[in-house]
């Protein structure tokens, strides 16, 4: 047994002794990053209370607050309560519960480690799989009392789901469950046929108890002569670090940051992700597919003769090629791939619900494109493993679905690299980290699907209808005057002989978009749906002119992207609410206002205010006619004919 | 390679030749002139050497003897304290190791923290880097220049002056910043300034004008939309879930409850007009791995840490080091010399000190191992208001 009451605590002999050589071994440690899961009642605080103890890294002014605290508000009686060491906010220390991800760091002679400590209830799914992201191991902890549950199970598998390639299943409260072998077999037992059906190749199993000490620092404990393996710090400070594996890897660099401090020095700045390199290695620049060498190896304590993963580093190159952050510095023979269709699965992480079509900031490595999720092809129960339908991803849940990015990534499945495979989705509104996400492969549809040429072109259309196609897009506040000055377009231009249609968003509410309500959703969809339509007028050679609210900048900016360059102009009919609001033509305010319309533009739901429109109509200062002869005259002034 | 073998591998012999000066070394004046450590920097940016001449300098390290932990005093072990300061020396270069082998945890660390460091500035319009001349500040300023090498930081350090800082600070705080070829601003609350708040008469709200109130103004005086910080999660526990990329609102407040998940190296420097980031590349930094990062590279510190005779009284149970003449000598005080140091710094006469001797970074870290009483225990922030002190004081808008 290792158990220690009162604070005769020893530090480090060697430290007395000989600082020198005990520093030197500190130098030389490796770093090992795990994460604990398991519920409040497994001893999960308890257990990492103990790792710091047990390693000495409790100071002696810690522990005395412990003693007062323990007997304050510890649930152990008279005797240590650890896990008032780890429950940091104030908050938590009321509830008694672990609310968030904390990290904890301790070290004993071979490594140094950092914990993450994430709660293990469902709802706390999200920081759980913050803490997997970065972690070499995952200790999951099982109370020997209770054995392998729906949580066990659930933890099992976002530590899988993550990739971590180390598990360890910590039989806890062994103590308490007389340190019956049978009772630790039956459990291995049980995990290992749970484990085989989720993929888990290999797992390490420790009977142990955080609270007496047994098979934590040691092993085996007296109380447990039965256990052949060692003890859980001796198996943590010898499995095989994931950042190891990364450098069997081609190597790979995400370029952060180029580095120009005068004309002569020209250094592409970045964390190897993976492999390793040497000066003189042939390289490619991903997405562009240049190839050149590695010049030199810059730091500020002078040139490398070989980099590997896990150092930041600045590159030269031998030919002046261009690269800039997003790009990725990789092995020319072993390059990854560049795609704008993938298959992932999501970890939802917001209290808003995943919209499919919506376009969310994606992050991956040092890339940021806009992306837009498909409804998910599946959602997964976490503790079940079963696959549902869904039509949505909600707060801590996890499906698999299709992305679209707005252009090429340079990426590879995250079962081979973490860096180039796990992303973050971030809304565009809030800026909040909506999702975490983990590529499995691209879809090559764009590949697929071959276009239907056409032998009378779209230029023909346009040609025999003497115009240059257009699509006027009209945005402003309900009420603003979109359709009137529209409408007011229209027949000017008819005057002019141009062949035009007006899209008008009530309208098209009627037939095409009837299926669709008023939802943030929805609202995306009709935009998208109404883009295309304009797009396929546009084909045909038309003058288009649209009147929708279109009230988020995001599908805007869909719509431009669809359409050839200059085709699309963006005009913002700009009304100040108190004036539309007054005008209310069609009483929607007032219904607004009392609460019979939901996710009214201006009221309860957002409008974002266009930040490059092509055109402007301040209403407060031109009448319908003015506008419309103002919108004609400027875009004729553009060169349109 | 601009630093080749063969003229780092000179300056390493000539250590080794002059092993019977290093009483000299040892006994530099730290008062005044910044100490620097006398030790090779991280062996990984290093060339190998011939492992095998250099190690029969390893010091033998006789398991069998265990000194009493109560028994030991730290003068006692002085004697063995040359051999260890050599000991650093030889093994900073023998353990250069194969690179089929890993990185140690501080070449991770330091890797990591240039790559929050380069990330930041890659998302942000107008950075700054909070400087408080401490050891902290120290590490982060180094770690700086490494990440943006050669070119110098690209932007420029800042620091809220309290008026009140320790003379020793103020000679590196300006040496520091020219040496980095960075700009350095001075911020000083002109109210607090103006109604001559100080820590004598004060108390608390010396460091809430002068420090909390003074750093929000900077930063709304500059506009600056991301703090580069040197807190460590080690420090307290309400630090231990802080993010690496903080988020703060319009009106500096930060809300530990609403706090955005961070995964894998993936940032998310987003944020709306008014906002402004705290970003803490020393995150997962401990406090001993900041003094190994100062050997092992030879960052200049301020003397203070180092133990010296200085003029001393005793307040309410702190020794208070009379900096200046504007210390208040109550009556029948009068100033002992006393050999201390500081395990922290921050206003002199809030700073307690402690009595120490030791006058080298390796017997500064052999006290603070032994010593076993955390950091922050010669400041008096984390004592208000119970345990949930410091928490308190963040959602207030302190750093």
């Amino acid at each position: 047994m290792t158990e220690k009451t009162a604070p005769t605590y020893e530090t480090d002999a060697l430290i007395a002794e000989d600082i020198g050589a005990y520093l030197e071994q500190h130098q030389n440690k490796e770093l090992l990053r795990f994460i604990t899961c398991g519920s409040v009642d497994d001893g999960k605080s308890t257990l990492i209370g103990r790792l710091l103890y047990d390693s000495k890294m409790i100071f002696e002014d810690q522990l005395t607050a412990l003693e007062a605290d323990s007997k304050k508000v510890g649930t152990q009686g008279q005797e240590m309560d650890f896990a008032l060491l780890v429950d940091g906010l104030a908050a938590e220390r009321e509830q008694g519960i672990t609310i968030d991800v904390a990290y904890r760091f301790f070290a004993t002679e071979k490594r140094k480690f950092i914990v993450a400590d994430t709660p293990g209830h469902e709802q706390y799914t999200r920081n759980m799989v913050t803490g997997a992201s970065t972690a070499d191991a995952a200790v999951i902890l099982i109370d020997a009392r209770k054995g392998v549950l729906v949580q066990t199970r659930r933890h099992s598998y976002l530590a899988h789901l993550l990739g971590i390639k180390h598990l360890i299943l910590a039989v806890n409260k062994m103590d308490l469950a007389g340190y019956d072998q049978s009772t630790f077999d039956q459990i291995v037992a049980d995990y290992s046929a749970f484990a085989k059906e989720i993929g888990i190749e290999e797992f390490t199993a420790i009977p142990i108890s955080g609270f007496k000490g047994d098979n934590i620092a040691s092993a085996p404990s007296a109380n447990t002569p039965w256990y052949k393996g060692v003890s859980l710090m001796e198996h943590l400070e010898t499995i095989e670090l994931a950042n190891a594996e990364a450098r069997k890897r081609p190597f790979r660099m995400p370029v952060q940051w180029v580095n120009r401090p005068n004309l002569d020095f020209r250094g592409f700045s970045g964390l190897v992700s993976d492999g390793r390199l040497k000066p003189g290695d042939d390289v490619r620049i991903i997405p562009s597919g240049k190839t050149s060498k590695i010049k030199s190896i810059v730091t500020f304590d002078g040139d490398l003769d070989e980099a590997i993963a896990g150092q930041s580093v600045t590159l030269t190159l031998e030919d002046e090629v261009d690269c800039s952050r997003g790009d990725v510095i990789a092995s020319a023979d072993a390059p990854p791939e560049a795609a704008d269709q993938f298959e992932a699965t999501l970890v939802w992480m917001s209290d808003e619900a995943m919209k499919a079509g919506r376009g969310y900031w994606l992050k991956l490595a040092t890339q940021t494109v806009s992306a837009t999720v498909q409804e998910p092809k599946y959602e997964i129960n976490v503790n079940t493993m079963e696959h549902l339908a869904a039509k949505t991803l909600d707060l801590n849940s996890i499906g698999v679905a299709e992305l679209r990015t707005d252009k090429p990534i340079t990426f590879e499945s995250y079962d081979d690299s973490k860096a180039l495979g796990g992303f973050i989705l971030v809304d565009k509104i809030t800026n909040a980290t909506v999702a975490a996400g983990m590529l499995h492969f691209s879809l090559r549809r764009a590949q697929n699907v071959h276009w239907q040429p056409t032998t009378i072109t779209r230029d023909d259309h346009a040609e025999r209808k003497n115009q240059q196609p257009r699509v006027l897009w009209f945005t402003g506040l309900s009420g603003s005057g979109k359709s009137t000055i529209a409408n007011e377009v229209e027949k000017q231009l008819a005057l002019m002989n141009r062949h035009t249609f007006l899209l008008d968003g009530d309208n098209v509410r009627h037939g095409l978009n009837k299926d669709l309500g008023f939802t943030e959703a929805d609202r995306i969809e009709n935009i998208r749906r109404v883009g295309e339509v304009a797009k396929l007028m546009t084909d045909a050679g038309l003058i288009v002119l649209t009147a929708f609210i279109s009230p988020f900048r995001a599908e805007r900016q869909m719509v431009r992207s669809m359409l050839p360059e200059g085709e699309f102009i963006e005009i913002f009919v700009d009304t100040p609410l108190a004036v539309a609001e007054e005008r209310d033509v069609k009483g929607l305010y007032k219904k607004a206002r009392s609460g019979e319309l939901k996710n009214f533009t201006g009221i309860d739901s957002p409008y974002e205010t266009p930040q490059n429109a092509d055109l402007t109509i301040d209403t407060t200062q031109m009448n319908p006619v003015e506008a419309a002869r103002y919108i004609v005259d400027e875009l004729i002034a553009k060169g349109w004919r | 390679m601009s630093q080749s073998p063969a003229s780092k591998a000179p300056e390493t012999q000539r250590i080794n030749e002059d092993q019977g000066k290093l009483e000299r070394v040892r006994g530099i004046e730290p008062l005044y002139l910044a100490w620097k450590a006398r030790a090779l920097p991280l062996c990984y940016t290093r060339p190998l050497v011939d492992a095998a001449a250099c190690h029969h300098r390893r010091p033998s390290v006789n398991k069998t003897s265990h000194l009493s932990s109560n028994l030991i005093k730290f003068h006692a072990s002085f004697t063995a304290q040359s051999h260890s300061l050599f000991a650093i020396v030889a093994e900073g270069f023998s353990s250069s190791r194969d690179m089929a082998n890993g990185l140690t945890h501080l070449e991770r660390l330091e890797a990591e923290s240039i790559h929050i460091m380069r990330e930041v500035v890659a998302d942000a319009t107008n950075p700054v880097m909070m400087y408080s001349v401490g050891k902290d500040s120290a590490v982060m300023l180094h770690l700086a220049r490494k990440a943006f090498y050669p070119s110098p930081p690209p932007f420029p350090l800042l620091h809220v002056d309290t008026t009140w800082k320790f003379k020793a600070m103020y000679a590196l705080r300006e040496k520091a910043a020219k040496d980095a070829g960075m700009d350095l601003l001075v911020w000083t609350n002109p109210e607090a300034e103006e109604r001559g708040i100080n820590p004598f008469d004060h108390g608390a709200l010396h460091t809430d004008m002068w420090k909390t109130q003074g750093l929000k103004q900077a930063l709304d005086h500059y506009k600056f939309d991301v703090a580069f910080g040197g807190a460590r999660r080690d420090e307290e526990k309400s630090r231990a879930k802080e993010r690496v990329f903080s988020f703060r609102s319009a009106s500096h407040g930060w809300d530990p409850k609403n706090q955005r998940p961070e995964l894998w190296n993936l940032y998310n420097a987003r944020k709306a007009k008014g906002e402004s980031i705290r970003a803490f590349p020393l995150s997962n930094w401990t406090e001993l791995d900041i003094w190994q990062y100062i050997m092992l590279e030879q960052i200049e510190i301020v003397p203070l840490y180092l133990s010296a005779p200085r003029p001393t009284v005793e307040r309410d149970g702190m020794l208070l080091m009379v900096d200046d003449d504007r210390f208040p000598l109550e009556k029948g005080e009068e100033p002992v010399m006393r050999s201390i140091r500081f395990r922290t710094l921050g206003c002199y006469p809030l700073t307690g000190a402690v009595e120490s001797e030791a006058d080298t970074l390796e017997g500064v870290v052999q006290e603070m191992l032994l010593t076993t009483t955390s950091e922050r225990q010669g400041r008096a922030i984390d004592k208000d208001e119970g345990g949930a002190g410091m928490e308190k004081k963040k959602a207030e808008g302190y750093f």
